[in-house]
């Protein structure tokens, strides 16, 4: 009989929500048959059957989160139908440590592992309230007194990060925790680390407990570690979007026998990705202490979905004429509501754009998606009397627009001559039609 | 109490048990009239006569088959080898007969031996006369093996050695000879097979024997100024070996480092390594670390030789390894 295991869609997935069974026990099923729907961290996907046969045994229930490479099902031939599961331990030991050796291949991995070891010994002390930063299938490291003051004090190890070398967990890492000072992590299938933190002020919280939707918790944690460890500053510029929206109409008006519309958003991606361009320093990733230049422009963008965020780019954005942008973005946008996008789509970009104007927001700030190091926040056109360039009040449209960025990548200076860029593109809205 | 130096406490051990015993007799070379290369048997000549205090000829496999034969006949003779580095030349003696008869006879012969002399370096003797024997004799079943590094205990263990019933490898830590301490007066010994817990720490535990002793103790110091608790356990008899006390102390700091003049390879550290993997494995927080000799033949140049052997540098270092606190 061969298993089938709880696949890997992406970098960052640890974990896959079994949505619900397609095929039954007893079923026949070839190769390519849809056996599953599967929630990894932000879509919904097919899984599909690896081989003919039948599906003879089915390991977890509609609902189970199951971490990658554990076994759901097996596929065998008609009379092993319901017999006997074979030892899943074992064998998903195998397969999770496949998934890690998977997970090595990838570059950027392997030299965080290396940055960590150095950095080990200077994190003498607190490590234990980190939480442990293991790649997937990755083995527990501890030293033998650690594993047995675990079992004794029931810690999990797998949430406790080890400061020893290659990552060992060492006394020290838990001896806040075996002292009381500081919670015992539970077993990872009882509670994610971020629950444990929320779970501290429990006894005093009045109100129904709501289901968390896996997109919001895994959003949740990634801007917390954005927040909490990245120097975020803000510089605010107001376009003047009159020009823009009369170009949009003209635009639109042409574009009216094709069917295609170009929204405000779209100006802004485009504006921003030929900021970009004039200012590759924007366009970088900081990851380890080190920052690193992207020479594609991908623009990511930030879609509301029912009870989530997802934040889908748009490849080589510069390189796009402002119709192909809007195609794409609308694409990107209805297939996001439909849980149907790749996860290609979704992993990677270099800089985000989030656009509450269509929910009448003045002005707001963004929390940086990382790696990246800035990201813009966009409000609604707001009618402001202005000053014209004859010294006369006028109505102006108005959009503020507001750019978070790490300190640690972009000085104040270099954020403002980007802005000054964006806002050149808007206000000159020529000039997107011919970068 | 009695302040004396090594060498006092070994000789009046000797002395006294000679008063006591006159099966008890000596044999070297230069021991008589010379007093001994160390002066360790200086007087005793003057004091018990050239019959019980004898001057052999440089035949180290002669005088040792000698002693053991008189053993064997129930006396209880006490060879100086001038330094450990020559007992290879009587190393068919002591390991062929003198470890092995109380076997063959099946426990109806014993061999009563106790073979002294200095054992290890430190005193520019260069790499033909400044072996660590420690290891090679603690190899074999039939010996005795001790390693004392105070005034006290060399004088317990020499008292113990010759009433012992077995032959007993006796390595006295020649740079030690002119170290002073105090002694208990009158009749004492120091059993084999009991480690010494020299100083008491809770963070690590710094094993060694003989010379290393003193240097572990001016270790532990400079920890201390580091905020760090070291325990100094003197092993003092290697072979029957203590495992209790360092697994004792282990269980309580979770780190271990040991410390040997001798080369590291199937030496006394490897075998406390793995004493300590097996007995206190599920206590251990690091691996135990070895501090040991250059893999090198002992220089005789003091700068060289003083580089070959452990300092106090490279066991602290060791020490904040096992503690995390450096690479």
């Amino acid at each position: 009989m061969a298993e089938v295991i709880m696949p890997k869609m992406g970098d960052a997935m640890e974990e896959g929500t079994l949505l619900k069974w397609l095929k039954a026990v007893g079923d026949p099923v070839s190769e390519g048959d849809a056996l599953a729907e599967i929630e990894t961290d932000k879509v919904t996907l097919e899984m599909e059957a690896q081989e003919d046969g039948f599906l003879t045994n089915i390991f977890v229930e509609e609902g189970a989160v199951v971490p990658i490479g554990e076994a759901v099902a097996t596929i065998g031939s008609e009379d092993e139908v319901g017999k006997g599961a074979p030892a899943p331990a074992a064998k998903s030991e195998e397969a999770a440590e496949d998934a890690a050796e998977a997970t090595e291949a990838v570059p950027g991995a392997e030299e965080a592992t290396s940055e960590q070891e150095e950095a080990a010994p200077a994190a003498a002390e607190g490590a234990a309230d980190q939480v442990a930063d293991r790649r997937p299938g990755e083995r527990v490291r501890a030293s033998p007194l650690v594993k047995r003051l675990a079992e004794e004090h029931g810690i999990d190890l797998t949430q406790v990060a080890g400061s020893g070398p290659n990552g060992r967990i060492v006394n020290r890492d838990i001896q806040d925790i075996v002292s009381g000072k500081v919670p015992t992590p539970k077993a990872a299938g009882e509670a994610a680390p971020s629950e444990e933190k929320a779970a501290a002020p429990a006894a005093d919280v009045s109100g129904e407990k709501v289901d968390m939707p896996r997109i919001k918790r895994v959003t949740g944690e990634r801007m917390t570690e954005s927040k909490t460890t990245i120097p975020h500053y803000y510089v605010t510029f107001a376009v003047d979007m009159t020009e823009a929206l009369a170009f949009r109409k003209q635009v639109n008006t042409a574009l009216k026998a094709e069917g295609g519309k170009v929204s405000v958003n779209d100006l802004v991606v485009k504006a921003a990705a030929l900021a970009l361009r004039d200012h590759p320093e924007v366009n970088r990733s900081f990851v380890n202490g080190e920052l690193y230049q992207h020479d594609q422009i991908d623009v990511n963008i930030a879609i509301a979905l029912n009870g989530g965020l997802i934040a889908p780019f748009i490849p080589a954005a510069d390189q796009k004429s402002l119709g192909s942008i809007a195609k794409m973005s609308k694409d990107l946008g209805t297939r996001a509501r439909e849980g149907g996008l790749t996860p290609d789509e979704y992993q990677g970009g270099t800089f985000t754009i989030s656009n509450l104007g269509m929910f009448d927001a003045d002005e707001f700030i963004a929390v940086i998606n990382p790696p990246q190091v800035a990201i813009l926040a966009v409000g609604s056109i707001t009618k402001t009397p202005v000053i014209n360039d004859e010294g006369e009040i006028a109505v102006g449209n108005i959009m503020k627009i507001t750019l978070s960025a790490d300190h640690r990548a972009l000085d104040g200076a270099e954020v403002a001559t980007f802005l000054q860029s964006v806002k050149k593109y808007l206000e000159n809205p020529m000039l997107l039609a011919i970068g | 109490m009695a302040v004396m130096t090594y060498r006092d406490a070994l000789r009046s051990a000797m002395a006294e048990e000679m008063e006591r015993d006159e099966s008890v007799v000596l044999l070297g070379e230069d021991i008589g009239i010379y007093g001994g290369t160390h002066l360790v048997t200086n007087g005793l000549i003057d004091q018990f006569g050239p019959k019980r205090v004898i001057d052999t000829p440089i035949a180290e496999g002669g005088f040792t088959g000698a002693a053991i034969g008189m053993a064997m006949a129930g006396m209880r003779p006490i060879v100086e080898m001038m330094t450990w580095n020559f007992s290879f030349l009587a190393a068919d003696q002591i390991i062929q007969n003198a470890a092995k008869l109380r076997y063959f006879s099946g426990g109806q012969v014993n061999v009563p031996l106790v073979i002294r002399g200095p054992n290890g370096g430190g005193v520019q003797l260069s790499a033909q006369h400044t072996h660590s024997l420690e290891g090679f004799y603690g190899h074999f079943p039939g010996l005795k093996v001790v390693s004392p590094a105070t005034p006290e205990d060399v004088k317990g263990m020499m008292l113990h050695a010759i009433r012992d019933p077995d032959p007993v490898i006796f390595l006295e830590a020649g740079a030690l000879y002119g170290i002073k301490g105090e002694v208990p007066e009158g009749d004492f010994e120091v059993e084999f097979g009991k480690a010494r817990v020299a100083r008491e720490g809770t963070d690590v535990t710094l094993i060694a024997y003989g010379r290393q002793v003193p240097m572990l103790l001016k270790v532990a110091d400079q920890l201390e100024e580091q905020d760090i608790s070291a325990e100094v356990i003197d092993l003092r008899s290697i072979r029957p070996f203590d495992k209790e006390t360092i697994v004792e102390s282990v269980r309580k700091t979770h780190r271990a480092v040991v410390v040997q003049e001798q080369w590291r390879y199937f030496s006394v550290a490897s075998e406390v390594c793995a004493v300590l993997q097996h007995e206190a494995f599920d206590d251990l927080d690091a691996p135990v670390e070895r501090v040991s000799g250059a893999e090198v033949p002992a220089p005789y140049a003091r700068n060289l030789e003083i580089a070959a052997f452990p300092s106090v540098e490279q066991v602290i270092s060791a020490a904040r390894r096992v503690l995390y606190l450096e690479k």
